[in-house]
């Protein structure tokens, strides 16, 4: 009989503590308002578990540490804001293009630029998905609640190494913030996933070449294999060639389709009420708590409302809006941005049903009887 | 087979040879020196991570056979630094260029110096940006001719050396691609250095910053490097005018009393474990 936990804690302290169940043992941040708390954790606890944390000079070193600390084999994790997660991006791009695993927790503030510290947002919501430059392939995972902080904390662990890819953990400073009474998983329950390692005698490992599965088996440095690895287009050597137009092509369609081929596996959605609705309701992260609520006091009222929350934001859920808008007369994008992910839908649906919107990016929560008002001029 | 030969054969990847850079460039000197310096260290080859910068000094981790990293422009040191605190009994040697280090990575230069962080930066500094087509950096000289400064520098360059000292760093010194045998030996030196040590190689890039500042052909540059060359003892005893264009070489700094952070480190870890139990 495995003994339930039940504890009060915030979004960023369940972070960090889920961080370390996942297998991380190295953390390098730099303060920044509303994240600092998983910093604080981690600093205090990544040491009782023979794990290290640094402090460094800004967040372009931290992200840096993170993925050299992973090329040593070691999991890692980084956690900043808007701000900082936007100093990260050149070097998110050297953990796509060399496959390195490593998790970014951006703890979403209101922007652009220093914006609103401690209020919540949905603003990065794009810059998630194409902040660094170049094409380049990435995983974002949004929760709603600090339950979903821990589970989703651990499977950005489990996605980055299965797939040798940053994994990025939008929370936001409400989320982050927020204590909530949840119970803790037992160890035995979660899966931990390891990223698969060469097992070719040490002269003929090829540290880019790949089976069906398009994900290279990574040696740690240190572990006896010698190789190289650039951010420069390489073959599957890891030695730069940029020469050669078919050795780019090659590597940025594998780099793609090794997410692309298992968005089964990868993508998450939760539908609430969606059977039956005329109206759905698009929401993730903290607004996606009021839109639960929304669709509650709508059904109270008779109105045929439902809510279809992605917990994977990218690769966007397109497969499951396409089915979703069978039967159904209407989707409303709730998101605290200025229409982010409203574009991707209404490109989703292929203008077959209307898609409106409600948005909010003052730092405000939209609450459920917005919503609600909204719902009720569309019918 | 005479031992030079050995050398090169574990150390360096000869396949990825010729390498890209220009006849006369002083870099191919400075792996020479720093592949010797390993093998004199007695360092296996599994227990060294060479992380490089971007430029043209930046391709010199792809050419020495060791485990290696080139990632972005400045930043050699940040992953570096999460390379030797995640292991620490690897031997992580940063090779970078003078405007990687000093200019886009000053910050983590003088950071990772401050922590005493066991890294050996190696600098190949050639007062300019070569692979971009030779713009002015932090240790151009006042007066200079860039393609960025076509009426000749009017900023203060930084010494790299007084830069990493100050920070914090425990082993300095500066050598020319001319003075080869003590280029070997310090960074034997500082390869061997437990915290974060500096080895400022002046190193000549005759086809940009040579041609457009008319300092004559590679031979003539090695030369002035032997002209302009003071060693740091008899540099002591002279005016700051008498030093005036000259290259200050030898051993700079060392301090082998001040703690190494992988080693505190350890220490929180056994300190956080006891309070645990």
């Amino acid at each position: 009989m495995v003994k339930k936990i039940i504890r009060i804690m915030t979004g960023n302290d369940a972070c960090s503590e889920a961080a370390i169940v996942a297998g991380c043992r190295f953390f390098a941040g730099y303060p920044i308002t509303p994240a600092s708390e998983i910093a604080e954790v981690c600093s205090q606890l990544l040491p009782k578990v023979g794990g290290k944390f640094i402090q460094m000079e800004d967040e372009i070193a931290s992200i840096g540490a993170i993925v050299g600390a992973s090329l040593a084999g070691v999991k890692s994790m980084t956690a900043t804001s808007g701000p900082g997660f936007s100093l990260m991006q050149e070097n998110l791009g050297v953990a796509a293009m060399c496959e390195i695993p490593c998790v970014v927790v951006d703890v979403m503030r209101v922007g652009p630029s220093s914006g609103i510290a401690t209020t919540p947002s949905q603003g990065d919501f794009m810059q998630s998905r194409w902040g660094t430059h170049g094409d380049h392939p990435i995983i974002v995972l949004v929760p709603s609640t600090v339950r979903e902080v821990y589970d989703l904390t651990v499977r950005a662990f489990n996605l980055a190494e299965k797939y040798r890819t940053p994994v990025i953990l939008l929370s936001d400073a409400m989320i982050g913030h927020m204590s909530e009474k949840i119970e803790i998983p037992d160890k035995s329950e979660i899966e931990i996933v390891n990223r698969k390692k060469p097992t070719v005698p040490i002269k003929e490992y090829l540290p880019y070449s790949t089976d069906e599965s398009k994900v290279p088996p990574m040696a740690s440095f240190g572990d006896g294999y010698i190789w190289y690895t650039s951010s420069i287009i390489h073959n599957e050597t890891g030695f730069p060639a940029t020469a050669e137009p078919k050795i780019a092509t090659e590597l940025l369609d594998r780099l793609h389709e090794k997410i692309e081929d298992n968005l089964d596996d990868i993508i998450q959605v939760e539908e609430y009420f969606t059977d039956d609705a005329d109206i759905v309701l698009i929401a993730c992260g903290s607004v996606a708590r009021s839109a639960r609520s929304a669709v509650d006091k709508a059904r109270k009222e008779g109105i045929k409302v439902g809510l279809l929350r992605p917990l994977t934001l990218w690769p966007f859920p397109e497969g499951e809006i396409k089915k979703m808008k069978k039967n159904k007369k209407l989707f409303i994008v709730c998101e605290m941005n200025r229409r982010q992910i409203y574009h991707k839908v209404k490109e989703a649906v292929e203008g077959s049903l209307p898609v409106k919107y409600i948005n909010q990016y003052n730092g405000k929560l939209i609450k459920p009887l917005e919503m609600l008002t909204k719902i009720k001029e569309e019918i | 087979m005479t031992e030079a030969v050995h050398v090169i054969d574990r150390f360096m990847r000869i396949k990825h040879l010729p390498h890209i850079w220009c006849p006369g460039c002083g870099n191919g000197i400075v792996i020479n020196a720093l592949i010797r310096a390993i093998d004199n260290a007695k360092l296996k080859q599994e227990e060294i991570v060479v992380v490089s910068g971007i430029g043209c000094s930046g391709r010199a981790s792809g050419y020495v056979n060791f485990c290696g990293f080139q990632p972005t422009h400045g930043r050699a040191i940040p992953f570096g630094t999460g390379i030797k605190i995640a292991n620490p009994d690897l031997k992580v040697i940063v090779i970078t260029g003078d405007g990687d280090c000093a200019s886009i990575g000053g910050n983590h230069f003088i950071h990772a110096a401050r922590r005493n962080l066991d890294l050996t930066a190696v600098v190949f500094n050639n007062s300019n940006y070569g692979m971009t087509g030779g713009q002015y950096s932090p240790t151009t000289p006042l007066g200079a001719k860039t393609t960025t400064s076509p009426y000749g520098h009017i900023e203060n360059n930084f010494d790299i050396c007084e830069l990493a000292k100050a920070a914090g760093a425990t082993y300095v010194a500066r050598s020319t691609t001319y003075h080869i045998n003590s280029t070997i030996r310090y960074l034997e030196k500082a390869i061997k250095h437990k915290g974060f040590s500096v080895v400022d190689v002046i190193c000549d890039c005759p086809t940009l910053f040579g041609r457009f500042n008319k300092l004559g052909d590679v031979t003539q540059m090695m030369l002035k490097q032997k002209e302009q060359a003071i060693q740091f003892k008899k540099a002591q005893k002279m005016s700051p005018e008498d030093l005036e264009g000259k290259i200050i070489i030898g051993e700079l700094y060392e301090n082998t009393q001040k703690p190494e952070y992988t080693n505190a480190y350890q220490k929180i870890i056994e300190k956080a474990q006891k309070e645990e139990k």
